[in-house]
């Protein structure tokens, strides 16, 4: 068995919000509370969850964007969760991310030429000949023509932007790549487009991807793996296709369930789980397990006792006291 | 009760003039849901918005007809118009998040609009903002009124953007992406308000998304705009089960399926939507159309009838 | 809410606190100079200069100093010019306050609702030959120094025109106490009000327009619209309701500083004893104790200004209140 290229190890993140000063005085946001996750080398694990679970600022963790609060992460079998800036700067080449909203990302005053030299420019010793052999390289790499690189950012659609994004994560020859809601902001004909150029980038250039997304049909057609995240936590993780089909907690099948299918046919037979009210507030998050305030299913012990993720079945890890069987999630989903 | 005939929205602009929506045509009966489908630039928000008269920009021209249970919208004085908007035509915004005024509670921010259109005492105006946010399903609706909307989640707000637009019990509910901008759960909470709704004031509404799944739930009829125009029309089962007009066509391809087995690579549309300042001559849909030939180059025309696609290979 | 009132009014004693702290080292103990000549002024005799030192304890350590400086301030009140040969400063103080804040207060009612006006008309009739022509007064308005408007005022009223029929009323330059001849007191100031706040109207239109017109992008403008309000109402109670929070704090800056000493130049002009007009004085005599009095009493109110700002942000924006 290879060793997973990054590995995240009881990962907490707490914020804090608010000042000593202000009418509420300082309160705790529980962001990512005792996360763990394994992500093996060429493989694409999706996070997914409703806003405010954690996913984005775990995608921030992994690129240290964030400090952790607590936990380590280990990629490629060093530990990253202490380096100093300095110590992490010959790391930053090989893990890069790339961003939701892909014209706040670009400075409107430089050119594509120069956005997408300036980390070769940074990280490497190219002469300017190699830079912009490279450049042109890159260009053609996400299918944008060689004239573009004179161009600037404005100029271009949001899925061409996109497109510059992801020329820049992948200049460096990254092995990981965080991609944090890059096809959110898109038309739906634009997003299959960038969803094929990040399978593509991926065999060719053999990269892992961490995909953060709200869009669960996107997440499902890009992912191996899935990890589905509520209030702070992994509450299930699992084969991408397994997970769709036969969904062990309640709150995945409630998930799955409320996504709308194109599909007229079959409107209306499907058995939905409709979640009621909101997602509880991180700062003071119910007892027990954190989904009983919504859970369809939940009992005494849910209100008492917090589940931990444990596997269930070859290659599925559930977070719920009383998980679906596999025939009677599908039930549950889809009769 | 509401029939669009030809209608254009243009806007000035230093570059030239940008045709916003060309010559669309719809009508929308009693108690019927439109779905209008399109990605953004394609003319449908401007649309709604001309139906709801709030082009205030002066560089807008607007031609065609709007007709609201026989009555002309287009050219409406301005004071008659805000007489039918917000009790008669009520509309729904996408961005819950900002289409309430920070510093009003929501309760005020309803009962304004009642007072605006009902000769009703405060306290009726409030008594019915009440009513409203407990239909909504807002628990503690007696307690909610007086809440102002940032201490609301983004679904509480859109519920209340909702009541706020049922407050006249309007025979028409004009709603601009309700649900794009929450989250799937959210969504799906929102989606079946609105089919209750539908049974409990039976009106009609024109209801624009992006997302082919919402519309399969909820659409009785649709039609797909590209580029400012409609290019296809029909019920929501033509459209989906047998669509004709090949933007449809690769519309539905390039989602991504959540049930059965994966695609390798997704079936694109290459290309980006065009520039509407200069839209290329013929088809605007062409030069990305896997099913073009040469008839493509002249301007395909919408047929009337229920069921059409602007297209040369559906209408040679 | 009062335990919220009741922090900021703490914060308020501790900032105020820090400035005394601040004001007084930069005084009395910046290294290289006597602070005892600085205070008995230029010329002074020995004899002046041992009072001086004995009176301000300079011969005891900094802490002691201090205190000796702010109970002569605070509680006893008699610190004592020597410049002036034994005024006695916390009353000089004292007597130029009433005349700042007539200056001031009539001046930012002025402001306020001229600025207003000018604000909602030109936002309202954007774009329109109204609108250019209030924002093109606006920006004279606030290009014409104050000092030159004054004279030019002093110069139409007290002597070119005084004598027609439209100016004979105005009295010659000075202040008459409000309680003793409330018309005199009106009379004298009308000019000065005018001369101040005339910068500020031009000022608080320019900004309130550009405020109201962003407000008039955002969407629940739009929401309001489709609501079916009138476009008065919409302008008034949901553009410039929440234009108001950049506004006030706008106010609250400027109304602190004018008080505080910035209104000098209009004080020197008309010749009205406010506090601007004694700082004046002070410097040009190097008094020492009065310019140190002078500066605190002229933090304080800035600061105290932007705790009232603080106050009324709580009562116009519930964001603020809650979260």
């Amino acid at each position: 068995m290879t060793a997973p290229l990054l590995e995240i190890s009881n990962v907490s993140k707490r914020f804090a919000v608010g000042s000593r000063f202000s009418s509420q005085g300082l309160r705790i946001v529980n962001a990512l509370d005792d996360v763990s996750l394994s992500v093996m080398p060429g493989e694409t694990v999706g996070l997914v969850g409703e806003s405010g679970c954690g996913k984005s600022t775990l995608g921030r963790c992994i690129t240290r964007l964030y400090e952790l609060t607590s936990g380590s992460l280990r990629f490629a079998g060093t530990d990253i969760s202490s380096l100093s800036t300095r110590e992490m700067r010959p790391l930053r080449r090989r893990i890069q991310m790339v961003f939701q909203d892909p014209s706040a990302s670009l400075n409107p005053r430089r050119r594509v030429r120069d956005l997408i030299a300036e980390p070769l420019r940074v990280h490497t010793k190219m002469g300017s000949e190699e830079i912009t052999a490279r450049v042109a390289e890159l260009l053609d790499i996400v299918g944008l023509k060689p004239d573009h690189a004179m161009r600037f950012p404005h100029e271009f659609s949001g899925g061409q932007r996109q497109r510059i994004g992801i020329a820049r994560a992948i200049a460096l020859n990254p092995e990981l790549i965080v991609l944090d809601e890059p096809v959110s902001a898109l038309d739906v004909s634009v997003q299959a487009q960038i969803v094929n150029l990040l399978a593509d980038l991926q065999e060719r250039l053999n990269l892992t991807y961490v995909f953060i997304a709200h869009d669960l049909s996107v997440v499902r057609q890009v992912s191996t793996r899935i990890a589905v995240m509520y209030l702070g936590s992994i509450v299930e993780l699992g084969d991408a296709e397994d997970v769709f089909s036969r969904p062990s907690h309640p709150y995945t099948q409630a998930l799955i369930s409320a996504v709308p299918v194109p599909d007229v046919g079959k409107v209306g037979s499907r058995g939905r789980v409709v979640l009621t009210g909101d997602v509880p507030s991180p700062i003071n998050p119910p007892s027990g397990c954190r989904f009983h305030t919504r859970c369809p299913i939940a009992q005494d012990r849910c209100r008492n006792e917090r589940p931990v993720l444990r596997q269930l079945g070859a290659s599925r890890h559930v977070a719920c006291h009383f998980p679906s069987a596999a025939d009677q999630a599908a039930q549950a989903v889809r009769p | 009760m509401l029939k669009v005939t030809g209608l254009n929205v243009s806007f000035r602009t230093e570059q030239g003039l940008v045709r916003a929506v060309e010559n669309v045509s719809f009508d929308v009966a009693e108690g019927e849901l439109m779905g209008i489908v399109g990605e953004s630039g394609s003319g449908k928000t401007v649309s709604l918005l001309a139906v709801m008269g709030l082009i205030t920009d002066p560089n807008a021209i607007i031609t065609g007809s709007i007709a609201y249970r026989g009555r002309e919208l287009v050219g409406l004085p301005s004071k008659e118009m805000r007489k039918l908007r917000g009790r008669e035509i009520a509309m729904i915004f996408q961005d819950p998040m900002t289409a309430l005024t920070p510093v009003y509670t929501i309760g005020w921010q309803i009962a304004e609009q009642i007072l605006a259109h009902e000769k009703v005492s405060k306290q009726a105006a409030w008594q019915r903002a009440i009513d409203l946010l407990a239909e909504v399903n807002i628990p503690n609706p007696g307690e909610a009124v007086h809440r102002y909307p940032h201490q609301l989640s983004g679904g509480m707000r859109q519920r209340v953007v909702i009541a706020m637009a049922l407050s006249c019990n309007p025979a028409l509910l004009v709603a601009d992406e309700p649900t794009t901008a929450l989250d799937v759960t959210v969504q799906a909470q929102i989606l079946d308000l609105v089919a209750k709704l539908r049974r409990n004031h039976g009106s009609a509404i024109v209801f624009i998304t992006h997302d082919m799944g919402v519309m399969a739930e909820i659409a009785d009829r649709m039609m797909v705009m590209y580029a400012g125009r409609v290019v296809e029309r029909g019920s929501k089962e033509e459209l989906f089960l047998s669509p004709r007009h090949p933007y449809t066509q690769a519309l539905l391809d390039s989602i991504p399926p959540l049930v059965g087995a994966r695609p390798r690579r997704l079936r694109t549309i290459p290309g980006t939507p065009p520039n509407l300042l200069n839209r290329p001559a013929g088809c605007a849909f062409a030069p990305r159309c896997p099913q073009r030939f040469e008839k493509c180059s002249a301007d395909p025309q919408l047929p009337a009838g229920a069921r059409a696609a602007a297209c040369f290979r559906v209408n040679p | 809410m009062i335990f919220a009132l009741l922090r900021r009014l703490g914060q308020m004693l501790f900032v105020m606190f820090g400035i005394s702290m601040l004001v007084f080292l930069i005084f009395f103990a910046t290294p290289g100079a006597d602070p005892a000549a600085r205070i008995a002024g230029r010329n002074a005799t020995p004899e002046v200069l041992e009072a001086v030192r004995k009176s301000f304890g300079f011969d005891q350590p900094i802490y002691v100093q201090y205190a000796t400086m702010m109970k002569k301030i605070f509680i006893t009140g008699d610190l004592t010019s020597f410049v002036n040969r034994g005024w006695k400063v916390v009353p000089a103080v004292l007597d130029t306050i009433p005349v700042t804040l007539s200056l001031v207060i009539g001046a930012a009612v002025l402001w306020v609702i001229f600025g207003l006006l000018i604000g909602i008309i030109a936002a309202a009739t954007r774009g329109s030959w109204v609108d250019k022509l209030l924002m093109v007064l606006g920006l004279i308005g606030i290009s014409m120094p104050v000092y030159w408007l004054g004279e030019m005022m002093n110069l139409i009223t007290q002597s070119r025109y005084h004598d027609t029929w439209m100016f004979s009323w105005v009295p010659p330059l000075g202040y008459k106490n409000l309680s003793d001849d409330p018309k005199g007191w009106f009379l004298t100031l009308v000019i000065p009000w005018i001369t101040l706040s005339i910068l500020y109207i031009g000022l608080y239109g320019r900004v309130l327009r550009a405020s109201i017109i962003e407000s008039l992008q955002e969407d629940y403008i739009r929401t309001a619209r489709a609501k079916g309000l009138s476009e008065t109402r919409i302008l008034l109670r949901h553009a410039l309701r929440t234009s108001l929070i950049s506004f006030v704090t706008l106010f609250g800056l400027d109304f602190g500083a004018l008080v505080g000493g910035s209104a000098l130049l209009t004080e020197v002009v008309f010749g009205l004893q406010g506090v601007g007009k004694l700082t004046y004085d002070a410097l040009q005599n190097l008094d020492l104790p009065i310019i140190m009095t002078t500066v605190m009493y002229a933090s304080f109110f800035v600061v105290m200004a932007n705790a009232l700002v603080d106050i009324v942000y709580i009562l116009l924006d519930p964001r603020v209140r809650t979260s």
